[in-house]
């Protein structure tokens, strides 16, 4: 395998998995012994091997949420030896990769935690509450019609940049998991900041921040108190920044808006 | 419920309260502090009483004083309200492994720890002080001079109660939780309003930083002064005063 290192040694593993088998049931940590894995596989290819082990057992395997595994879909999430997406830094959880860990290390794997994430099973957890978020504001309306012309808005290299950096966010929740008060100010804050920036989103503007913060508190998340977790876990480095940003909006959102309600 | 209410009961609206009213009782503490240097000044106490005297007549500082009493009351307040609404949030199933120390710092995860033991403090601080020299129970200074004679001791209650062991040690611990506290919660309550800048958030950080050791070193060193260096009048010991003279006889 290209870029794979013939030296490294496979490695054995102790794992303590959060088992749950659906939303109501109470969970619990399982401990399971993984052999032979390779320090070239991605976290998600370990647990992959996991599940190999349960099925060829008759064993229930363990469900996780994954899908592109090139860390830009946002999907996989999952909270390992009590970090969001793991001990490194500016990484997914399936960028993970095994040789970050040592042979005989124990690692406990647990879902994102918060009350507006339920676990659906294991450690797979529902994170429909940041759909929600975004439907009550976090897009553009566009009219139908014929395509326009790219480039008909111009919008200075500096400013796309900006609004690039805020949209690099994939929702995948890690700064939700690790917040103290599970607050979901970082997701919120790169969305409006993203929109807030560029002449196509400045249209819905204080609509959109009133809205996407009023769905946010109804979903149940907490306020932010500045504790800098999230983004110091956020796989994609968004920064703190845009939580000013986004206080910025709403405030003055709120002063100007013509929304009585 | 008016746009007025939904604002100032959402989560940004919360913390923006508790942003400013934060810094306004940072504001409060500088003028405690200044005023307070005044029980270091070797003349029995005469410019502390007259000092505390003014503060508790003069009506533009007892019309600001309710200011302070709905500062530290919506502070208070929306400390309680976002608590709750953050511990709902976090859920009753927490990790069974939780490194945050790895992500962020203490104080700014204690904030609730360190504002209920300043609010102990506070209690008790309010009850000894400004009960008694609001609503009676001090002695006057009497002596012959006319100008100071008839104003309450406050500094005699003051050096009094810094020679008990255990006020000494809450007054010094309350300063070490206020030090941490206004360490996270000076810059906090810069990102909370929107002023965050890469020219200035550094410089707040620090400024910050440099603010909560000098305020909770400076209120810290008053009780121990008093416990370690004075006697229950408030003029130095002996065995402490005499070195000092002779270092400054000795300086000129």
């Amino acid at each position: 395998m290209a870029g794979s290192n013939p030296n490294a040694k496979p490695m054995n593993l102790t794992l303590n998995v959060w088992r749950q088998p659906n939303r109501q049931a109470k969970g619990k940590i399982v401990e399971y012994h993984v052999k032979d894995i390779s320090p070239d596989m991605s976290f998600l290819e370990m647990l992959d091997v996991l599940n190999e082990d349960l099925l060829h057992t008759n064993q229930d395997p363990v469900a996780f949420d994954h899908d592109c595994r090139e860390g830009i879909c946002g999907s996989c999430a999952l909270f390992i030896n009590g970090r969001s997406h793991g001990p490194e830094k500016g990484t997914t959880t399936c960028q993970l990769h095994m040789r970050k860990f040592s042979d005989g290390d124990t690692i406990t794997i647990e879902p994102w935690r918060a009350s507006s994430f339920p676990v659906n099973k294991d450690l797979s957890v529902d994170r429909s509450a940041f759909d929600r978020i975004i439907q009550a504001g976090g897009y553009v309306s566009v009219n139908t019609g014929g395509a326009p012309d790219g480039n008909e808005i111009p919008i200075p290299k500096e400013i796309s940049d900006r609004a690039f950096e805020a949209a690099t966010c994939i929702g995948c929740g890690a700064c939700v998991a690790a917040c103290k008060n599970a607050s979901a100010m970082l997701f919120v804050s790169a969305k409006v900041s993203q929109l807030a920036l560029l002449p196509q989103g400045n249209v819905e503007r204080k609509t959109r921040v009133e809205n996407m913060v009023a769905q946010m508190d109804k979903e149940g998340f907490g306020a932010c108190t500045n504790i800098g977790s999230c983004a110091a876990e956020c796989p994609v480095g968004i920064s703190l920044e845009n939580i000013a940003i986004l206080n910025r909006e709403f405030l003055a959102a709120k002063a100007t808006s013509n929304n009585l309600a | 419920m008016s746009w007025i209410t939904k604002t100032l009961t959402s989560s940004i609206g919360r913390k923006i309260i508790m942003s400013l009213t934060g810094l306004f009782l940072c504001t409060f503490l500088v003028v405690h502090l200044v005023g307070n240097l005044q029980l270091f000044k070797h003349d029995e106490g005469l410019a502390f009483n007259t000092y505390s005297h003014f503060m508790g007549t003069n009506p533009i500082i007892r019309t600001i004083e309710w200011g302070l009493v709905l500062g530290f009351g919506f502070h208070i307040y929306e400390a309680f309200a976002l608590s709750r609404r953050n511990r709902a949030a976090r859920g009753t199933q927490g990790y069974v492994s939780n490194h945050s120390e790895q992500n962020s710092e203490w104080t700014s995860r204690n904030m609730g720890i360190l504002g209920s033991i300043i609010l102990i403090f506070l209690i008790v601080h309010l009850y000894n002080f400004f009960w008694r020299a609001r609503f009676g129970g001090l002695p006057k200074v009497g002596g012959n001079d006319l100008e100071s004679r008839d104003l309450d001791n406050l500094y005699l209650a003051v050096v009094d109660s810094f020679h008990v062991w255990w006020y000494v040690l809450l007054y010094v611990a309350a300063q070490i939780s206020l030090g941490y506290h206004l360490w996270h919660g000076f810059r906090s309550g810069f990102q909370t309003l929107g002023l965050n800048h890469r020219k200035y958030t550094p410089l707040i950080k620090y400024v910050g930083y440099a603010f909560a050791v000098v305020v909770s070193a400076a209120f810290a060193s008053m009780p121990l002064y008093f416990y370690l260096f004075t006697n229950e009048q408030g003029d130095l010991k002996a065995a402490i005063a005499a070195p000092i003279m002779h270092a400054v006889a000795s300086a000129f």
